[in-house]
């Protein structure tokens, strides 16, 4: 039976104002982890604040053994999380959820595996496949461990392109450098202190208006995913996105961090359960209203 | 090591040990397979359903509050017919018996309900819901008013052989009044409590931060009203009682035995540690063990006796 796993914490870093690095050994999630899937922590050893809280897997290390998250600060659990230091313990429930679904390359496209959208890509007449990769703030997480799975595949041409508030809030921009020199990077910052002085997702848009993309996996704020689902919409292209809702039990129960998708008629809509159908959605499943 | 006798009656249902799961907290059973052994429960109860399939309310459905959570979920489920063609199977495999949670929005709703899932075979009880604060129509308003609760449990009984468990609320003045009158209408078993109507407000957006605008509270802020209110209809009624609300500890459980419940249910506890059933049970076995008492049954409403 699956439960809590006690997992010693190997680092605990804030690598930007209120953003925290912490890796932890976990050989079962090395293993088990798909990109996108999150895990569940209990943040506090009392009735206050109650509930776990989940977060995405940003990276895994089969060398040590580890998984690590990236977390931001915003309320009492990730506070208490904060405070945790190297070499103490953390309860950790997961792999959960459903993550990205990875193109499927090597091989003729099987309409099957791929993920909604993606049987367009069928007849694809170039070799290489092109992706981009759209990472708002602390949405970065997810995407890095999705990248550490892309690089290895044959085949890919990458842009990853990351938006934030300032260059201070570019996590992990060293690290994503020396993932592979398939990879490249597209900055920009609301403040123009680093990159492409606006919002990330113009600069998805000129690609995407240049013809230099295939298929696009995101994860940000709400209204920049709904930007993406639009321009995906708009030029009719395959994508995943990475939604973040508070969660009750985590483990699809409790129907309480639902999201509206499209229903099986038209105009039709059901309530998804983020932590059991996602957090990884097609974008264009998605009802963006509230 | 010395067998403890940890089985319980319930109007005429019979349990290998007296750990429920409390309705909407556990899913339909399949999520929670994973972590718990399903086949080492007392019964499972499932989430509420009603007799056409509901979306339930708009988001935030969920607020954290100071050992609490508030939840507006609106009884969100796939409707009877799915329920009886796909899930009902599944849970048949693991041979527990199993309580149906049912809810409806007129009394004619819950009758046709209850006859409709008297046919199915594999249902153990039905849990009447007269009390859920999160939706619109029904739920509470029949809950809170003893006319109104009397007449729901009336028409369930008239439609079903099964026996009739009646959830009530603890949103009203006096439990008992609520409770007598559905054992006069025929209830032969009472679930206590289901949440208590909350509510919060988003400082930042200044508006209410749950869809619903009102929610349940659940968790271990409730355990002291759940447990005076067990206390207080185990004074007044003699049915038999389903105890829930907050129970995260053997320990908890055991206080609502004390006060009067023959069986006890899990919830929110299940959020937080998915084993939470198992260990308690565990735990119940243990302290009767320790306490070298035979038969939990012994410990029902022993602290009345002690006033």
């Amino acid at each position: 039976m699956a439960s809590y796993n006690t997992v010693k914490i190997t680092r605990q870093e804030e690598i930007a104002p209120g953003f925290y690095f912490l890796s932890f050994k976990s050989p079962f999630l090395v293993h088990q982890a798909q990109p996108g899937q999150f895990v569940y922590f209990r943040c506090s050893n009392t009735y206050d604040p109650l509930l776990p809280r989940p977060f995405s897997i940003a990276m895994v290390n089969e060398e040590k053994n580890e998984a690590a998250v990236l977390y931001q600060v915003v309320g009492r659990g990730t506070a208490l999380l904060a405070q945790k230091k190297e070499l103490d313990y953390l309860n950790v429930l997961g792999p959960l959820g459903r993550g990205f679904t990875l193109p499927p390359l090597g091989q003729p496209f099987q309409p099957k595996c791929c993920p909604k959208g993606l049987e367009q890509l069928k007849n694809f007449p170039q070799f290489f496949l092109r992706i981009a990769v759209v990472a708002g703030g602390v949405g970065i997480a997810p995407l890095f461990f999705l990248l550490q799975r892309l690089k290895d595949l044959p085949d890919l041409i990458i842009e990853i392109l990351i938006g934030a508030r300032s260059t201070k809030q570019l996590l992990l921009k060293p690290e994503i450098k020396n993932l592979s020199p398939q990879i490249n990077l597209h900055l920009a910052t609301d403040d123009g202190s680093c990159g492409y002085h606006g919002p990330v997702t113009e600069m998805l848009s000129t690609l995407l208006g240049a013809d230099k993309i295939d298929l696009v996996y995101a994860c940000g704020p709400k209204a920049m995913l709904k930007t993406v689902a639009k321009l995906l919409a708009e030029y009719n292209l395959p994508g995943e996105v990475s939604l973040e809702k508070q969660m009750g039990c985590g483990v699809g129960a409790c129907l309480s961090c639902v999201c509206k998708t499209k229903g099986d008629k038209e105009n039709s809509f059901r309530y998804s359960r983020v932590c059991k159908e996602g957090p990884v959605f097609p974008a264009q499943e998605i009802i963006w209203e509230d | 090591m010395v067998a403890v006798d940890l089985t319980v009656e319930i109007a005429g249902l019979k349990l290998k040990n007296p750990v429920i799961t409390v309705s909407g907290t556990f899913g339909f059973g399949q999520e929670y397979a994973p972590y718990v052994d399903l086949s080492r429960l007392g019964a499972i109860t499932v989430k509420g359903l009603t007799l056409l399939p509901r979306p339930g309310n708009p988001p935030p459905r969920l607020v954290e509050t100071p050992a609490g959570i508030l939840n507006a979920i609106g009884l969100q489920n796939p409707g009877v017919e799915y329920f009886a063609a796909s899930i009902l199977p599944y849970l048949s495999q693991f041979k527990i018996p199993v309580i149906v949670n049912m809810a409806g929005e007129t009394v004619e709703e819950y009758a046709a309900l209850a006859a409709k899932l008297s046919e199915l075979n594999n249902i153990a009880a039905l849990e009447v819901n007269i009390s859920c604060p999160n939706v619109k129509k029904g739920g509470l308003q029949f809950g809170s008013d003893p006319t109104a609760a009397a007449e729901v449990t009336r028409a369930v009984k008239n439609n079903t052989c099964l026996p009739v468990i009646v959830k009530l609320s603890p949103n009203v003045t006096r439990i008992e009044i609520i409770a007598q009158a559905v054992a006069q209408a025929g209830a032969d078993a009472l679930s206590l409590i289901n949440t208590v109507l909350g509510m919060a407000i988003d400082l930042k957006e200044r508006r209410p931060i749950l869809g619903n605008i009102f929610g349940g509270l659940s968790g271990p802020a409730i355990k002291p009203v759940a447990i005076r209110a067990v206390w207080q209809v185990f004074e007044e009624v003699s049915l038999p009682i389903i105890g829930m609300g907050g129970i995260f500890t053997a320990q908890d459980a055991l206080e609502f035995i004390m006060a009067g419940a023959k069986a006890i249910a899990v919830g929110t506890a299940n959020f937080i540690n998915p084993r939470a059933t198992i260990d308690i049970l565990e735990g119940i076995e243990n302290y009767l063990r320790e306490n070298k008492i035979e038969k939990l049954s012994d410990l029902v409403g022993v602290a009345h006796y002690k006033t």
